[in-house]
């Protein structure tokens, strides 16, 4: 112990005399660790040094002693505590050289879980009346704040105790920070007492200027920024601590209204963003004396904005308000500050739903949805005013026909009825009393012929339809009869889109109107011109069993039709693809499964309405009219086979029947179908020895039939396994890794390799018609990122040792995969794969620029750092393809030059020159696509860098 | 421009915007040479010049119209006539100067590019349109960051 002693004793003194710096504090640090020698006894090693003249000297014990307090303060007992704290409070009135020092160790100090009570105030009142805050250093600042979050975290009664002092002592300390970090810890701070409920007694005001001062917050990170503190996360920390409490209300409501007139963008979303967050924690008494000059504001900004995010902002604070004040409990004798809110509202913007130029319809418009979105009160009293005068003005112009405003108008009363609606606010329906009105402004919107209103008007017809007792069953009869009309007559896509989806939801609701009216219409027009919608139709209305009932003769006659050969072949498909997720939404489908299955093992068709042909035919013959025919079998089978509650009979034989077919058939759509259908039912299959038998015995065939090398059936062969991994990768079976690696060797095979590569696609990105979970299969969360997680460095080494021919084959698969990997993982993974992505750039498959492109795409978007070292590359590729022999990559490379133009200014103006000479090529490209791309991002280059550009 | 100041003409007419082009199936195919036309010169700047007075397009005010915008491909001319929303507008100039630049960069360097007033809708048209078509002025009037500033507000995209 003694010998210790002295070690130590020679330590400090070396130390204190600024000898060594690390080795003392080290060694005394690690000693006490050991406690071999506890703090008390460092501390008296160090007496000397404590009590010398010399500041620099007592310093240097001070931060001799600090460093130890830091590594061991959890060792510390309470007495000894209560020494050290007695020292450093002591100290705080000391030399400001020593200063820095004694704040390490007290911070260090306050860490400890056995502080003595009292103590926390007693730091703090030495803090207060000691020191100058403002006038330390960034670091010791922050020190000071960190004190105070923990013993806030730590001593929150005692704190409490101190009352307004301790609110007056951190306004007196925090007043002129400057310092981003410091910032931040200080609202910290700031949050802490609002929400913790510290009694703010007088200092209100205080407290509420010294945290106002920096709002708007307008900061931008320095470049090199090491600490990543965005403006986001201050304006954000800001807006906690003005919005905790109502108590600051009465400061700052007026400068919300004071910022909202500045010219700074972001200032006005910020103070807009504020207002909507103190609308949780207001109540109307609050908001009562502000809310003309808040309204006014907003009313303003919406009316007059160029930008979205000002608007949407100001709409939400709107709904914000509105919610707050509809939440208020009133008194008996104050007035519904609700109701005088809303008065003044519609006052400043009913009027323009009803001026003939319709210039502020729209942001009349959103501002009335906003407010009647925000309760159900309001939007009782938003649509008593605003429905009827909408209607008389509707009705107006339709006596007038002024065009192109009666359409404007049309389509604004049937907005907004459509979005009232589908609030959820409004179930027992504000709407009852203009329902009749308003169901002749739909059906008169049905009749126009553009196409946008007829959208918006199947829209409001599918809205109305949800809302119970707003459709009379007159009203249901003559939707589904103008519903039909469209279905038969509308051309546009869109159209036809909304009104089967249309269709779909009501059937779903009114079944009877669509046995009685629509399904005998189609089934007068299904065998002509317009039976591909016809079936479309059948298919989405076909919800309920009653409606199936109905439909699905109709579809087994046009089937069977289609058997004698009538039809052209791809419209069978398509039907084909109708009549199965017609099988698959039906949920007992048990019945329908079973026949299909006989259909398809026996060519029976007995079960068939009208049996009109031979039964028993044997529809496995070669025969080239039942091969089509089988075709559409194997595709229906597989949508209705892999739903989930479908029982399957003799799924065996079945099994074995299609992977025989998947192997030998020669047509590709009927061995693709095959290895689909197969892959559905593996995916499906429950773990045991039935699906490990089944699997072996593809395995097995799979591989014979790959490893020959003169057979004429690998590609079938390799189809299948393809399908078969994609089905157990799905459901993270043990057995699919073996599979995958398969797919992995097969990319360096010199006649199957970019077959393989282009599979990679099908392995990763959702199959449109099995193996989704649409279809019920079993599909495990993230088995993307788990596969590029375990695969990418065979992937990346198998590229490298790859001849020079094969390697496109590999940037192909690797395209496939990163194209399909979430946003969030591409990002992460970029720094790795960006050589090789620009290697794909270069390489001269064009398939795989195009999917490098599309997949580098929305990453540059959001670029990650890495790719700051590779813009050179990245450009002179990039500016290479935009003159490529193939549109889509010419396409889409100018999509990522103009990506590029958003990154930080200094990043791209190096290159601002280079590229607008690039660009000024495909300016002149013969295809228009091309030009418009070129415009658009030769448009953005120009103002990058240019004043009043970005 | 901000709402404070006194706008020259506050309350203008409002007009439809034209829907999308419709993509046909030439526009995707490869080998189909599409000649550069009225629509495309029409959609190049009606839909990203603003007015700098409204946060509107110059094809919702009006001022510029598909059936004014001539094209030949071939001989590499274009001609643009733009209407101002009132004959006294202080800003003809700017809006027209915001156009030449926008074709200016929009389209291939062979093109000759004439923009000018719709006859008759203008109290100083002669003056506007002498201006527009002196490539001097229009160069000098660009190495004019103030003007050039203008210039770039109007040619920004209105989603910020």
């Amino acid at each position: 112990m003694a010998a210790d002693n002295s070690v130590l004793l020679g330590l400090v003194e070396e130390f204190v005399s600024g000898q060594v710096d690390s080795k003392a504090a080290e060694t005394v640090t690690g000693s006490s660790e050991k406690s071999i020698v506890n703090v008390i006894h460092c501390f008296s090693s160090c007496r000397l040094s404590l009590t010398s003249s010399q500041p620099q000297t007592r310093g240097r014990g001070v931060q001799l002693l600090s460093q130890v307090l830091q590594e061991c303060y959890s060792s510390l007992s309470e007495k000894e505590l209560e020494v050290l704290l007695a020292f450093y409070e002591n100290r705080l009135k000391d030399h400001y050289v020593i200063i820095p020092h004694v704040l390490q160790g007290l911070k260090a100090l306050t860490e400890c879980s056995v502080l003595p009570p009292g103590s926390a105030v007693s730091i703090l009142r030495s803090i207060f009346q000691d020191l100058h805050v403002q006038s330390l250093m960034v670091a010791e600042r922050s020190c000071v704040y960190n004190i105070l979050i923990s013993l806030m975290e730590s001593k929150e009664e005692e704190l409490k105790g101190l009352g307004a002092d301790f609110i007056f002592g951190f306004v007196q300390s925090v007043d002129g920070e400057r310092d981003p970090r410091n910032l931040l810890l200080a609202f910290q701070v700031a949050r802490n007492i609002i929400h913790r409920g510290y009694g703010l007694g007088k200092f209100v005001e205080e407290l509420f200027e010294v945290m106002s001062c920096y709002f708007p917050i307008d900061f931008s990170p320095p470049p090199s920024d090491p600490h990543r503190i965005t403006q986001e996360e201050l304006v954000l920390s800001l807006r906690a601590v003005l919005t905790g409490t109502s108590q600051f209300a009465k400061f700052l409501l007026p400068l919300i209204i004071e910022k909202l007139d500045s010219d700074i963008q972001s200032a006005k979303v910020d103070s807009l963003q504020t207002l909507a967050a103190c609308g949780l924690t207001y109540s109307h008494k609050e908001l009562a004396e502000f809310l003309p000059g808040l309204w006014s504001s907003i009313r303003r900004e919406v009316f007059q904005t160029a930008s979205e995010r000002v608007e949407s902002a100001g709409l939400s604070a709107v709904s914000a308000l509105v919610s707050c004040l509809s939440r208020s409990v009133l008194s008996s004798d104050s007035e519904d500050v609700l109701q005088v809110f809303l008065s003044l509202v519609l006052k400043d913007c009913q009027h323009h739903l009803c001026e003939p130029d319709l210039k502020l319809v729209w942001p009349s418009a959103k501002l009335l949805q906003a407010a009647a979105g925000a309760s159900y009160r309001a939007s009782l009293i938003v649509s008593a005013a605003v429905i009827p005068a909408l209607l008389e003005q509707y009705n107006n112009r339709t006596q007038v026909r002024s065009c192109p405003s009666l359409t404007n108008i049309l389509r604004t009363v049937l907005m907004y009825f459509s979005l009232c609606l589908l609030h959820k606010h409004t179930e027992d329906s504000v709407l009852v009393a203009f329902q009749q009105s308003l169901c002749s402004v739909v059906f008169s919107a049905l009749t126009e012929s553009s196409a946008g209103l007829q959208v918006t008007a199947t829209g409001v017809l599918t809205a109305l339809g949800q809302q119970p007792g707003l459709l009379a069953q007159t009203d249901v009869e003559k939707a589904v009869d103008h519903l039909t009309r469209l279905i038969l007559e509308e051309d546009d896509t869109k159209v036809s889109l909304a009104v089967v989806e249309c269709s779909g939801s009501l059937a779903h609701l009114h079944p009877k109107a669509f046995i009685s009216r629509l399904i005998p219409r189609l089934k007068e027009e299904i065998l002509s011109a317009v039976r591909q919608r016809c079936v479309t139709a059948l298919a989405s209305v076909s919800s309920l069993p009653s409606v199936v009932q109905e439909s699905a003769p109709i579809l087994l006659q046009v089937l069977a039709s289609a058997h004698t050969g009538t039809h052209s072949f791809y419209s069978k498909i398509s039907f084909l693809i109708i009549f199965s997720t017609l099988l698959f939404s039906y949920r007992s489908a048990s019945r329908m499964a079973s026949q299909a299955v006989s259909l398809f093992l026996d060519g029976d068709v007995s079960f068939l309405p009208e049996n009109a042909f031979p039964s028993q035919i044997q529809l496995l013959q070669k025969h080239h009219l039942f091969e089509r025919k089988k075709q559409h079998l194997w595709d229906s089978s597989c949508h209705s086979f892999t739903s989930r509650q479908v029982e399957i009979p003799e799924i065996d034989r079945l099994l074995v029947q299609l992977e025989d077919l998947s192997c030998t058939c020669p047509h590709l759509f009927s061995y693709t179908s095959a290895a689909k259908c197969f892959a559905g039912l593996v995916n499906k299959r429950p773990a045991g020895e039935a699906l490990d038998a089944v699997l072996e015995r593809v395995m097995k065939r799979i591989s014979v039939e790959l490893e020959n090398v003169s057979s004429a059936q690998r590609t079938q062969a390799f189809t299948l396994l393809l399908w078969v991994s994609k089905a157990l990768l799905l459901r993270y079976h043990p057995l699919s890794t073996a599979l995958t690696d398969k797919l992995f060797a097969l990319l360096s095979d010199p006649a199957l390799g970019s077959q393989v590569a282009d599979g990679f696609c099908v392995l990763m990105s959702d199959s449109l018609d099995v193996l989704n979970r649409n279809c019920h299969a079993d599909v495990r969360i993230m088995y993307r990122q788990r596969f590029f997680a375990e695969n990418s460095t065979k992937l990346i080494q198998g590229f490298n040792s790859a001849e020079q021919e094969e390697k496109s084959c590999y940037l192909k698969a690797l395209s496939h995969i990163v194209s399909n990997l979430p946003r969030q993982i591409q990002l992460t993974e970029l720094p790795a794969l960006l050589p090789l992505l620009l290697e794909a750039l270069s390489c001269a498959d064009q398939a795989v620029q195009l999917s490098t492109l599309s997949c580098l795409q929305p990453v540059l978007l959001e670029p990650p750092a890495a790719i700051r070292n590779q813009l050179e590359a990245l450009f002179s590729r990039l500016l290479a393809l935009t003159t490529s022999p193939v549109m889509k990559v010419r396409i889409a490379s100018l999509q990522c030059v103009h990506a590029l133009s958003r990154l930080p200014e200094h990043m791209v103006l190096p290159f601002r020159a280079r590229v607008l000479k690039a660009l000024a090529v495909p300016l002149d490209d013969k295809k228009r696509l091309v030009r418009i791309k070129a415009m658009v991002a030769r448009g953005e280059w120009f103002l990058l860098g240019s004043p009043g550009g970005k | 421009m901000s709402g404070g100041t006194r706008l020259e003409n506050a309350n203008p007419l409002i007009f439809q915007r034209s829907g999308e082009r419709r993509l046909t199936a030439t526009d995707e195919d490869e080998d189909v040479a599409d000649p550069i036309d009225d629509r495309e010169i029409f959609d190049i700047f009606s839909k990203s010049i603003n007015d700098p007075e409204h946060p509107l397009s110059l094809e919702e005010l009006n001022v510029v119209e598909q059936m004014r915008v001539n094209v030949n491909d071939q001989e590499s001319m274009v001609s643009v006539e733009f209407t101002p929303t009132i004959p006294h507008c202080s800003m003809a100039t700017l809006i027209g100067l915001s156009i030449k630049v926008k074709l200016l960069r929009s389209l291939p360097d062979r093109f000759k590019i004439d923009v000018h007033i719709t006859p008759g809708t203008h109290a100083s048209e002669d003056a506007v349109n002498k201006q527009l078509a002196d490539k001097e002025r229009v160069a000098a009037a660009l190495e004019n960051s103030q003007l050039l500033e203008v210039v770039n507000q109007c040619l920004s995209s209105r989603a910020m």
